[in-house]
């Protein structure tokens, strides 16, 4: 990270090309690289094109929840509630179309609606209330898994219209749709966070926030578009996510902020606000989607594999820590 | 009419009175000092003038504009700009980033406003040139570069948007004696344009040497406004330290 600063780097290095001047880090994809090799070895299967497409389905969930995360980290906030909203907006669209006989379209744009409007309450509690991200997503991560358990009455909402189920089974040309979805809004996403002045205010506002609103950058309205950003990112999500199991449930998405938020974080985005890249977290929840495939193919059970991912994530940050003391130094 | 006119200005924050009217005038192509002791006011007053703060009586105008109601961003596009004493740099993103932080060059595409860099670097690196700061590249990221190129970094945000007030806050108070030199230089060239200057500093040496007016400011309010070759180091002093009765007193004897 520092090797190339030093000097008077004139012109961008292709790392920083590649990453359109955002920190994707070369850690992150050798990582990725070392583990795609390591599972290769141990399983004749993982290579193969449709356990390849598999880890990208199973990515696809989660990817979207971490591009939303890498906004709100960035910003140097956090959001623990995209499990919750991500299982309240499936519930809320299935609902719409199942038991209110809607088009579905509409069950669509109420999912989408449905976490968008409860990212926006987060981002309103932050700023309005000046009550820190951390216990206001938190006590978040409560009230909207509350909702979607009371709203179901705690059971799954089957029967999807074909439209919506097509989202999340649909195969054109072999590949998955959500992967289609995963990889436009990763698109998207980039453009905005290194590209224009929506993405550029919410890393200054991690960065420093006091110049952020010196400078004239309207800090509060900016971070309630971040948390807004997050919980549409996470309706989507729970849009995916009820598609693929044709059901509206009220439990799904549990302990999804976890994978999430390491995903963002082994990409490269820092903990503490300030720099991040989409490109980075796509890498990093591609780590984590080829750690469950692994943990999955060698038939370990998926208790463990939360120990894994738990553990990833403080090991990452604990190795993030001696770097930048070093750094430093 | 002067550029910028405080009238009764008054901010309070819960039981504290940090502005108790304050009034005072700044004339384009002129230096006013804002000195006075910590907690005074000096930085309420600023922040209060930029938009950061709100003040709860009193009116500010600013180029026969009244400035109520303003936010950061419209009173930086109405001509004010601040060097902030902790400089209000983004340290992890390049200089041109910080330069034309809150009022990035951006190109159309497809619609989408996106963040021209290269314009906003070529455009840097000339204002760089032009007030001869030693920064190599305006790539390099501003939290690598030394205090007084940080500085030299808030310094060129603050001219390269032809302001017609510049605030600087503590502008010395980090530097090496030929850097201040520089920064005092720098003061008096902005004069020279008809740029207005409100210098806030603790030397009062610098004060003296570049501004036209000093005003102290004690306990919320403004105790003296006195044109610099009126007054003296000692009678500021003692506005300062709040010893004014004392000192009148040692003239009478």
């Amino acid at each position: 990270m520092s090797a190339s600063t030093s000097a008077a780097a004139q012109t961008p290095t292709w790392r920083e090309r590649i990453a359109g001047g955002a920190a994707v880090r070369l850690e992150s994809l050798i990582v990725l690289a070392v583990l795609c090799a390591v599972m290769a070895a141990l399983s004749n299967v993982f290579l193969s094109v449709s356990n390849v497409l598999n880890i990208l389905l199973s990515t696809s969930v989660f990817g979207v929840l971490a591009i939303g995360m890498t906004f709100v980290i960035c910003s140097a906030g956090i959001d623990l509630s995209v499990g919750s909203i991500l299982a309240l907006s499936g519930v809320a669209g299935a609902m719409l179309t199942s038991n209110l006989d809607l088009p579905w379209y509409v069950g669509i744009a109420g999912c989408l609606a449905m976490g968008a409007f409860t990212g926006w309450v987060n981002g309103f509690l932050i700023t309005k209330g000046a009550i820190p991200p951390f216990i206001v997503t938190l006590g978040m991560l409560g009230v909207a898994r509350g909702f979607a358990l009371v709203l179901s009455d705690g059971v799954s909402i089957y029967g999807l219209p074909p439209p919506i189920v097509w989202l999340g089974q649909g195969r054109p040309f072999g590949v998955p749709v959500p992967v289609v979805i995963l990889l436009l809004t990763a698109l998207v996403a980039h453009v905005l966070l290194a590209h224009t002045r929506f993405g550029i205010y919410a890393q200054v506002i991690g960065d420093n926030e006091g110049a952020a609103r010196a400078m004239g950058v309207r800090v509060e309205r900016h971070k309630v578009m971040l948390y807004t950003l997050s919980g549409a990112l996470s309706g989507l999500a729970g849009l995916l996510f009820a598609a693929r199991i044709n059901s509206g449930e009220p439990t799904a998405g549990l302990n999804y902020e976890l994978t999430a938020i390491t995903a963002t974080i082994i990409g490269g985005t820092n903990l503490f606000g300030g720099r991040g890249s989409v490109v980075g977290t796509l890498i990093g929840a591609l780590i984590m989607g080829v750690l469950q495939n692994g943990l999955n193919l060698m038939a370990v059970r998926p208790f463990y594999q939360q120990i894994a991912i738990g553990a990833v994530l403080i090991l990452a940050v604990w190795l993030d820590r001696i770097n930048s003391a070093e750094g430093r130094r | 009419m002067s550029l910028l006119e405080l009238t009764g200005v008054r901010k309070t924050f819960g039981a504290i009175e940090a502005l108790r009217g304050v009034t005072f005038s700044v004339e384009a192509g002129s230096a006013v000092a804002l000195v006075g002791d910590n907690g005074a006011g000096k930085s309420t007053l600023m922040k209060t003038i930029t938009g950061v703060y709100h003040p709860d009586e009193g009116e500010i105008r600013f180029d026969g504009q009244s400035l109520a109601g303003k936010d950061p961003g419209d009173i930086r596009r109405a001509g004010i700009e601040m060097i902030y004493q902790d400089l209000a740099l983004a340290k992890m993103r390049d200089v041109a980033a910080n330069i034309f932080l809150g009022r990035e060059l951006t190109r159309s595409v497809l619609g989408v406003k996106l963040i021209d860099s290269k314009r906003m670097r070529g455009e840097a690196e000339a204002m760089i040139l032009k007030l001869g700061a030693r920064i190599k590249s305006v790539t390099q990221m501003t939290g690598h570069l030394s205090g007084g190129q940080q500085q030299s970094v808030a310094i060129a945000r603050a001219l390269t948007f032809n302001p017609k007030l510049v605030i600087m806050d503590e502008p010395t108070a980090a530097l090496a004696v030929r850097e201040v030199e520089h920064v005092l230089d720098l003061i008096r060239t902005l004069k020279g344009q008809g740029i207005a200057v409100i210098l806030i500093s603790h030397r009062l040496t610098d004060v003296f040497s570049v501004c036209d007016r000093i005003v102290v400011l004690r306990q919320g309010a403004v105790i003296a406004d006195d044109a610099t070759r009126l007054t003296s180091m000692s009678a500021v002093v003692a506005h300062i330290v709040g010893a004014t009765d004392a000192l009148q007193q040692g003239e009478q004897l």
